[in-house]
């Protein structure tokens, strides 16, 4: 390849020959990313309208359902997707300043959380199942009926509540598992060496995507876990 | 994209203000505000996201112009999703 007289084959990844320069190919790539990301809001906008419709209709279900998660485990969860924010921050300030070690670490650290994150909605799905309240034949409000005598709840109004619940974490938990993929992937290559300070944009446009997922998480924890907390009166 | 490189302690800084910002929103739930607990919720996730996109995401540093535009369009998109279907069916099914 170096005896090859032809110079258009003489580029790499930090810039491709249909670029002008590596500022106009990192751009190209974050705006592709951001692109991504706006048709994610649409993906995700569909069921956050269908749960603002159906809250609307069905408060007091919402409001039990919304009581009856583990506040504690979501509040945890919320930390944790905001730490794992800080490493992939932090990991692509080390890819911009070229320290590959530390690149490393915080993408392994990052995917640590992110598993944590995780084993903990895990835990959370695992109480629901055990409590009947998976929406379907086994699906039980009792609990909930019984423990708000103030308000009237009708199970399956309150079904709704958790179908929404479960289609939004559930979708949510899709998008960190690709998320986990897609670093285990960038960390590979970052322990290889691939990303310089010349040439990070994996690192940086696979970053968007993770806080894309966190900032979806942001907002799930309020209209999921915090709609009615105040004590009844 | 920039090439504008932020100090680690202003990332920390963030950080640090997002966690409070979610003990805070918790902790504020079990106040009684009356609908105002709904209308802090979602202020303060907002200014959560807003941290991220702007400071994480480089969005405030970034030198393509175009990203904004993207990204505004993107939330005015759900903003009309959100608007006019709640106009709808906030005003016209009465059971």
């Amino acid at each position: 390849m170096s005896d090859s007289p032809i110079a258009v084959e003489q580029h790499g990844p930090e810039l491709l020959h249909h670029f002008a320069d590596p500022e106009q190919q990192r751009d190209a790539a974050s705006l592709g990313m951001w692109m991504f990301l706006a048709t994610e809001i649409m993906f995700f906008g569909g069921m956050f309208l269908a749960y603002l419709i159906y809250r609307f209709w069905y408060y007091n279900e919402f409001a039990a359902g919304s009581r009856s998660l583990d506040i504690w485990l979501g509040t945890i969860n919320t930390a944790v997707l905001i730490c794992s924010s800080l490493t992939v921050a932090l990991g692509v300030r080390a890819a911009q300043l070229g320290q590959r070690k530390l690149l490393v670490i915080l993408l392994l650290l990052t995917i640590v959380f992110g598993f944590a994150f995780l084993g903990i909605k895990g835990v959370e799905w695992y109480q629901k199942y055990e409590e009947h309240h998976i929406p379907g034949h086994s699906f039980n409000a009792d609990d909930l009926v019984k423990a708000y005598p103030q308000i009237h709840i009708d199970p399956q109004h309150e079904q709704i509540y958790f179908s929404l619940y479960f289609a939004m974490t559930g979708l949510h938990a899709l998008h960190m598992i690709i998320g986990l993929g897609l670093f285990i992937f960038l960390t590979y290559y970052a322990w290889k060496g691939r990303y310089t300070p010349k040439y990070y944009t994996p690192i940086e446009i696979g970053g968007l995507y993770w806080h894309f997922v966190d900032i979806v998480w942001i907002y799930l924890f309020p209209l999921l876990y915090l709609i009615d907390r105040k004590p009844l009166r | 994209m920039s090439e504008h490189i932020m100090s680690s302690k202003f990332y920390y800084t963030i950080w640090i203000t997002l966690l409070v910002l979610t003990v805070v929103t918790a902790a504020v739930s079990f106040v009684d505000l009356g609908p105002l607990n709904t209308v802090v919720a979602l202020v303060i996730a907002t200014v959560k996201a807003l941290l991220v996109v702007l400071f994480f995401m480089h969005v405030k540093y970034t030198s393509e112009k175009l990203t904004e535009i993207v990204i505004i369009s993107a939330v005015f998109w759900l903003f009309l999703l959100l608007s006019l279907s709640m106009a709808d069916y906030a005003t016209r099914f009465r059971s």
